[in-house]
């Protein structure tokens, strides 16, 4: 039995680095600083070590064998999931590049809502180390932060000490939209977070007032889907009183249609505060299972997000037209390849087409896949990188126990090599 | 193997050879002697008439780290302008403004470069700069660690520790991000911007440290010194972009007291407020500076006309750009208690005063600057321009005639507020191999690097003279990169891996207990996950470090 401690994890987001996991040959245990997210993550244990093909146990080469021989006519494959780490992501895009699939990250839809008011007026945003020391007002818009982020509060509000704030507990935490479903933003002092409550799809509007009365125009509602327009009025003081507001949400969250644009308001909003003479910026969450990961190896790979085709020999992306499930239902793509390295629950679309499953070891199908290939999980057992929701951090991730699994790169270069 | 190229004409400053005929030896990657013994050649390369010079080296490149794809994210509809399709050899990508990165490396090697130097490695996202660069292929690289808003340094130096701890610190940080250099990019101003400071002069204390830029320059140039790190302090100076900075340009090459230094991009940094426009050229104010003062060397960032995006990790002054923004769209990041980051596209038009008078600047600079050992061709990629437009930027310095013709299509007031049209130097064949090859190993410390003798690496371009320069740079006969034949008439015909190149300047240990505990109150990560090691770089097979000497 030993233990390891200062393990990172790569399936939070927040890029947690204190965690110590003790390990009974490859069975591991969180025993010091785990949460709901990354406990049983790390815990999961390992079923199969065995491909199958046709659901029979089959050694790696045919395994790689049969997964280059379904791809080797297609057309139009697909490879969604796309929760791996870097070298994960170098191996997917290669093996794109090379049969001329479709690279689809499974959060994109989600993410689009980031990516689409990004590419469209741009943003002002902030770290994570730079809330820890700096924020001293935290808005949170349409998300419930501490079910996204167990650890968020512990770790990046209310911690004991800050470079440039006397009191850490003397924050300020405002909710717009959605309430938290517990009291990790509570302060240590036992100050609550003010919330003000409405439903999702009524952020727009409201964001959108909010926004209004930071520029300081005239709004003469009272009230916008139930929240009074006063109150509106003093968070909109308070950002501006604020010496470094942080805006945050979840482009996943924001569960509705055209939700880009609600990004774009507050993205605008807070270049807005930025010209009043005062700091404010936005904290976009995401980072799980790899999606910021896939987001910046293609980005650096092909210059797009991980929603991007090869199939006219050159990188094209599409943020609506690449979406798997779409691709799926209208028939277009012929083969499907599911790579997902972090979540057992994570499987791919049910469908008649041939599916390819890289997948980490424990998952279960209701439909067994043509080819299925266990593979380790990056941060367990193999090293790798990943990055976390701010994306400026690039966490290395350490291989914790000899499990004999492959990684995700080797199945994908062996597949690529096999073509 | 032995590789033989016949009569070149060869243009090697390290060896002070000037247009010398010469034949060159290649054997297992490294240029060799003449065997002395009988020996068989096995492969041979006729090279008469042939103009040949080592493999150029891009001192001063945003080729690695999140800005860069931050850049690439923002602008999809720039990269669909030019797609790259996949070949046998090579992978698909996007070129133009800010390509993707086997782009990148294909371009290089196709103009005959072999090295880039990424400046502007934060460290805390120096793991995702060297990431990038893993995926260039063909070039080796490197890159200059940014400090000088990172609090550690800031609280160091109001804490008045010593230059011992500095230097510690200097070295520790230079190892963690697998480094070649120092960089500092608007020295303390990121910072102060953090505190809502919007400008921040040479002289100007920030707000939470009261420190200044000259304080900070000061420290960290001595630490680059003592620690014995070949490349000079590259600083990116106060005040980017803002009418009348000559003068602080001026006064920090002044304040560093003969310390080396070396300043980038110094055409965005020596603009005067004269004319009716209150902008004018202190470009022969800032080259009779550097004429002067032997301790200084310069890049020039020269702009040039077209669509392309600029990315700094100098938010303060990025933010206050992007009402300039074209298309209008951009982002700026405060990063982690370290550094910063802005990214704002701009389309430099030659019908624009300001713009036309930007090009004008560049290209005085470049002409009145008398020693080509200290200024170097970049238009610090992408923000003045795309790299691939080099070849064109080469023909303007060699060719009067041509630039004189483009110069009588640009605003003419920019016309009328420029000296250019009188300039009569045309750069020579050596001059450009001074600026783009011996002068850039030579600054950043590359052994082995940059020539042409026995010894060096066989990193070698061979080009066919053309008056036209522009066509003769942009299209080489061959390209070697380590001794392998990579490209033949701008075309990249195999690929190989390059190195990475870094310094490992010694530092005290005991420097890790004050970091420790830094990290542990006040950062996100643990000191030991921060720190890149050697197999994060190599553990893939591709990658490989190459550590440099120290200057003593």
């Amino acid at each position: 039995m030993t233990e390891i401690t200062e393990v990172p994890s790569p399936f939070c987001g927040i890029g947690t680095d204190d965690l110590t996991i003790r390990m009974d040959g490859v069975s591991l245990k969180v025993v010091e600083n785990g949460c709901a997210v990354n406990t049983p993550a790390f815990e999961q244990m390992i079923t199969d070590t065995s491909p199958r093909v046709d659901g029979k146990e089959v050694s790696l080469d045919v395994a790689v064998a049969a997964a280059a021989a379904l791809l080797k006519d297609t057309r139009l494959p697909v490879i969604g999931g796309c929760a791996t780490d870097v070298n994960g992501m170098r191996g997917l895009l290669a093996l794109a590049d090379r049969c001329g699939a479709v690279v689809d990250n499974m959060n994109f839809t989600g993410a689009r809502n980031n990516f689409l008011a990004l590419q469209d007026s741009g943003w002002m945003n902030t770290t994570l180390a730079e809330v820890k020391n700096r924020c001293d007002l935290l808005l949170v818009a349409g998300t419930d932060l501490e079910a996204f982020a167990p650890r968020f509060f512990e770790r990046y509000l209310w911690n004991k000490e800050s470079m440039f704030l006397d009191d850490t507990s003397s924050r300020e935490v405002i909710y717009l939209g959605k309430a938290p479903s517990g009291d990790a933003s509570t302060s240590p002092t036992g100050r609550k977070a003010l919330v003000l409550e409405c439903a999702t799809e009524d952020l727009p509007e409201v964001i959108a007032v909010l926004r209004a009365l930071v520029k300081g125009q005239p709004v003469l509602a009272a009230s916008v889907c139930g929240i009074a327009a006063a109150d509106l009025l003093a968070i909109a003081g308070k950002l501006k009183a604020a010496k470094y507001g942080v805006v945050t949400w979840a482009a996943g969250a924001l569960a509705y249609s055209q939700a880009e644009l609600t990004v774009q308001t507050l993205s605008e909003m807070i270049k807005d505060i930025n010209n009043q003479n005062t700091r404010c910026s936005g904290l976009p969450l995401g980072g799980k299972e790899g999606d910021q990961t896939a987001n910046q190896v293609c980005g650096w790979t092909t210059g797009y997000p991980a929603r991007t085709r090869f199939s006219r020999g050159y990188p094209e992306y599409d943020p609506y037209l690449n979406d798997t499930n779409l691709l799926l239902t209208n028939g277009e793509a012929d083969a499907m390849v599911w790579v997902q390295a972090f979540n057992v629950k994570s499987v791919p679309p049910v469908t008649a087409l041939p599916t390819i499953v890289v997948g980490r070891s424990g998952m279960t199908f209701a439909k067994e896949p043509d080819v299925f290939i266990p593979v380790g999980a990056p941060g367990i057992d193999h090293a790798g990188h990943a990055y976390r929701m701010d994306n400026v951090v690039a966490i290395r991730l350490k291989k914790l126990r000899d499990s004999g699994l492959p990684s995700t790169a080797q199945v994908l270069n062996a597949i690529e090599q096999a073509l | 193997m032995l590789i033989k190229l016949t009569g070149g004409t060869v243009y090697d400053p390290a060896s002070g050879i000037d247009g010398q005929q010469q034949d060159i030896y290649i054997k297992d990657g490294r240029i060799v002697t003449k065997p002395a013994e009988a020996f068989q050649v096995d492969k041979e390369y006729d090279l008469k008439g042939k103009v040949v010079m080592s493999g150029a080296i891009d001192m001063h490149t945003h080729i690695g780290g999140g800005k860069g794809n931050i850049a690439r994210t923002l602008l999809p509809e720039d990269h669909r302008q030019d797609p790259v399709m996949r070949s046998d050899i090579t992978r698909s990508g996007c070129g133009h403004a800010m390509p993707s990165t086997f782009v990148t490396g294909y371009r290089y090697a196709e103009m005959g470069y072999t090295s880039g130097f990424e400046p502007a490695l934060l460290p805390v996202n120096a793991r995702q700069a060297h990431m990038e660069m893993a995926d260039i292929p063909i070039l080796d690289k490197g890159g200059y660690v940014m400090l000088g808003s990172d609090d550690y340094l800031l609280r160091l130096m109001t804490a008045k520790k010593d230059q011992k701890a500095i230097n510690d610190y200097v070295a520790w940080t230079i190892q963690s991000a697998k480094a070649i250099g120092v960089k500092v990019v608007n020295p303390g101003g990121i910072n102060a911007f953090k505190f809502n400071q919007r400008k921040l002069d040479l002289d100007e204390q920030n707000a939470h440290y009261g420190v200044t830029p000259r304080d900070i320059l000061q420290v960290l140039a001595t630490a680059v010194k003592e620690i014995g790190v070949s490349h000079p302090l590259h600083v990116h100076g106060c005040n980017l972009g803002v009418p009348g900075n000559m003068q602080t340009t001026l006064d920090t090459i002044q304040g560093i007291g003969g310390l080396p230094m070396h300043l980038t991009h110094i055409q965005f940094h020596s603009y005067g407020t004269e004319g009716d426009f209150k902008f004018s050229s202190g470009a022969a104010r800032i080259a009779e500076a550097i004429n002067k003062n032997k301790n200084i060397t310069i890049d020039v960032g020269q702009i040039l006309f077209g669509q392309t995006v600029t990315a700094s990790g100098d938010s303060m002054r990025q933010h206050a750009n992007h009402k300039h923004a074209s298309p209008n769209k951009w982002v700026t990041m405060d990063i982690e208690c370290d550094a910063g980051c802005g990214v704002v596209p701009f389309k430099y038009k030659d019908k624009n005063f300001v713009n036309a008078l930007q090009w004008a600047i560049g290209l005085e600079t470049f002409l009145l600057v008398d020693d080509p050992w200290r200024i170097f061709l970049t238009t610090d990629h992408p923000n003045g321009a795309p790299f691939t437009s080099y070849p064109h930027l080469i023909r303007l310095l060699m060719d009067r005639s041509f630039r004189n013709e483009v110069l009588s299509t640009i605003h003419p007031e920019a016309q009328k507020m420029t000296t250019l049209a009188s300039i009569e130097r045309e750069y020579t064949l050596q001059e450009i191999a001074i600026m783009t090859r011996a002068g850039a190993a030579k600054l950043i410390g590359l052994k082995d690097r940059g020539g042409l003798s026995a010894g060096n690496w066989a990193d070698i371009t061979v080009y066919t003279s053309n008056t036209d320069r522009q066509k003769m740079f942009e299209k080489p006969d061959y390209v070697f990169k380590d001794g392998q034949l990579v490209v033949v008439d701008g075309k990249v015909v195999s690929t190989k891996w390059g190195t990475t190149h870094t310094v490992k300047p010694n530092f005290d240990p005991s420097v890790e207990k004050g970091l420790k505990d830094y990290f542990d109150r006040y950062l996100t990560m643990k000191l030991g996950n921060f720190k890149i090691s050697d197999d994060e770089i190599t553990e893939d097979g591709r990658g490989s470090i190459t550590v440099h000497p120290l200057r003593h």
